[in-house]
């Protein structure tokens, strides 16, 4: 390439309008985003020093105490725990969405706004309340109690079934919306059909009702895995010891132990983690040549 | 034909669910009793008791010095980005635009957390106020972003070219007919990033440094140091805030006609 033809092009970027308004958010999440991002993999190979701090020169020490059987446990559990939340959640929004998508048009808005309340509520707060509600002396374990379905000596915080039950009620909205978002654009006179060619109302449901919102069934499983994968608070505040996750993990690293280099680590594990069902759809997306995803997708 | 039953039963179910922590927790916010199984009587003991600690008023200072800077700040960033993202939406660049302002949105919080650390620590940069700024600026953009995205989904551009034949240059069309059609979609992302920044704890956690703590800081340090039910006032006055900006913010958004040109 000529010098002139340099100059050209650098004069025609830097006067291209496209590029004037792309440059802020490209740089400031680049900066924010893409460079940490890129720093967590880097600081899992550096060591720690004694200050909390990021020590000089690599070493392949933190990586390997990956697999020590702590760990182990700890992302086994961490995994379950998200598949079944994300489990419970589909279980329980596809009647949901399913009954706002088919009510009248005015009691639809009304429920979808019931749906999002709660999870414009703030997140800690939420947490909190069903931490006090499970609490030994809560209104939940002295109504279980009085109708005799719980021992007195029950504990229904810091378990794994609370965690899960709480993950559930924090990712059940997220679930809802888009399966609603389906099934509102699913046209149900197909459903009709079934039933008149002799189907069950169940297995309509099953048969047809459910393909026919597969790219929202697809987009409600990501939005409670994902997020689920990476819980922190909702441990920290209802799990205890049995009930700790990955995050928790992640968190002890930096706050107690000071050693970034094995927090660095850790999160490297998380965003494989996370980028694995991602990752899967867009394969599955691509083998069967269509577009069945909402996410990632140009305007 | 007869329908099932079964899904308007559960959806009432799902309902009950979702809101009943809530209000369990806006009614012990009036009982003066220690513990929540209880009920004591209407009163106001927490909220009193609310009001004389001084480390809320300094942690709801901090939140509102951030969550407004904050809002001018990503409102500026997000606009200008969903103009580009809408205007030139095929191009290979705002293809890779669009990938990095969906990453805030998908990530999960802490690993955004744990990664904004270990880049403030790596570059030197001392964890205070300016560091919980910076993270937070940089998951409300993507929020500013798809909101105002949204609203120009239904923009016609065919405005601004009349108003270039009309005589106005670049600038006077972007603020005298760009802004002003924009602008609930504008004011609904404002509402949005003010929000997520109050509300944010877990990014917040990791990039908070010594005299930086923010109102959800403060309660999660009362939540973990089992301080008195002050935390269901605390919570309550917080939820008629946020509830107050998302209807507000819908309003804006839902409304049929556009506000008038000026």
């Amino acid at each position: 390439m000529t010098t002139p033809s340099v100059v050209k092009k650098l004069k025609r970027y830097r006067f291209d309008p496209e590029w004037l308004a792309s440059l802020p958010t490209l740089a400031w999440l680049g900066l924010f985003v893409v460079v940490p991002t890129v720093l967590v993999f880097v600081i899992a190979f550096r060591p720690s020093n004694p200050y909390g701090g990021i020590g000089a020169g690599w070493t392949l020490d933190t990586v390997r105490a990956l697999a020590m059987p702590s760990y182990l446990a700890i992302a086994w559990r961490t995994l379950w725990m998200s598949l079944l939340t994300t489990a419970i959640c589909l279980l329980l929004a596809l009647p949901a969405g399913y009954t706002i998508a088919r009510a009248p048009e005015r009691w639809r808005n009304r429920l979808l706004l019931l749906v999002i309340i709660p999870f414009w509520t703030s997140f800690l707060v939420r947490v909190f309340a069903w931490r006090s509600l499970l609490h030994p002396e809560g209104p939940l374990k002295k109504a279980l109690d009085a109708l005799g379905l719980v021992g007195p000596d029950a504990t229904l915080l810091y378990n794994p079934a609370a965690v899960v039950l709480v993950m559930v009620y924090t990712f059940l909205p997220f679930t809802i919306l888009p399966i609603y978002a389906a099934a509102e654009k699913f046209d149900f006179r197909l459903v009709e059909a079934a039933r008149d060619l002799g189907a069950r109302p169940f297995q309509s449901f099953r048969q047809v009702f459910l393909p026919g919102i597969r790219r929202g069934l697809v987009t409600a499983v990501l939005v409670v895995f994902i997020p689920a994968l990476g819980s922190y608070i909702i441990p920290d505040l209802v799990g205890g010891p049995s009930g700790e996750m990955l995050g928790n993990k992640i968190a002890q690293r930096v706050f107690s132990d000071r050693d970034l280099p094995h927090a660095s680590a850790l999160s490297a594990v998380l965003v494989l983690a996370v980028l694995a069902p991602l990752v899967a759809v867009l394969v599955l997306q691509r083998k069967g040549k269509r577009s069945d995803i909402v996410m990632g997708e140009a305007p | 034909m007869r329908r099932s039953r079964v899904p308007i039963v559960v959806t009432v179910l799902v309902l009950a669910f979702l809101y009943l922590p809530i209000v369990i927790l806006v009614v012990n916010s009036f009982n003066p009793a220690r513990y929540s199984g209880r009920w004591e009587g209407f009163s106001l003991t927490w909220y009193a008791r609310l009001l004389e600690s001084p480390e809320i008023w300094q942690a709801v200072k901090n939140t509102l010095v951030i969550a407004v800077s904050v809002t001018a700040v990503s409102v500026v960033l997000g606009t200008i980005a969903a103009y580009a993202l809408h205007r030139w939406g095929a191009s290979r660049l705002q293809r890779v635009h669009y990938t990095l302002i969906y990453q805030p949105l998908v990530v999960p919080e802490i690993l955004m957390g744990i990664s904004l650390l270990m880049a403030f620590v790596a570059a030197g940069v001392p964890l205070g106020l300016f560091t919980v700024f910076l993270a937070h600026v940089t998951f409300c953009v993507s929020y500013v972003a798809m909101t105002v995205l949204g609203r120009l989904q239904d923009f016609d551009f065919s405005v601004i070219e009349a108003a270039r034949d009309l005589g106005a240059g670049p600038w006077q069309s972007a603020r005298k007919v760009l802004v002003p059609l924009l602008r609930p979609g504008i004011v609904a992302g404002a509402l949005l990033a003010f929000t997520l920044s109050v509300d944010d704890f877990v990014i917040t956690f990791f990039v908070a440094g010594p005299g930086s703590t923010t109102l959800p800081l403060r309660i999660y340090s009362m939540i973990k140091h089992g301080a008195p039910p002050m935390i269901n006032a605390l919570s309550t006055l917080l939820l008629a805030v946020t509830l107050t900006a998302v209807l507000l913010s819908r309003r804006l958004t839902t409304r049929r006609a556009d506000p008038p040109i000026r």
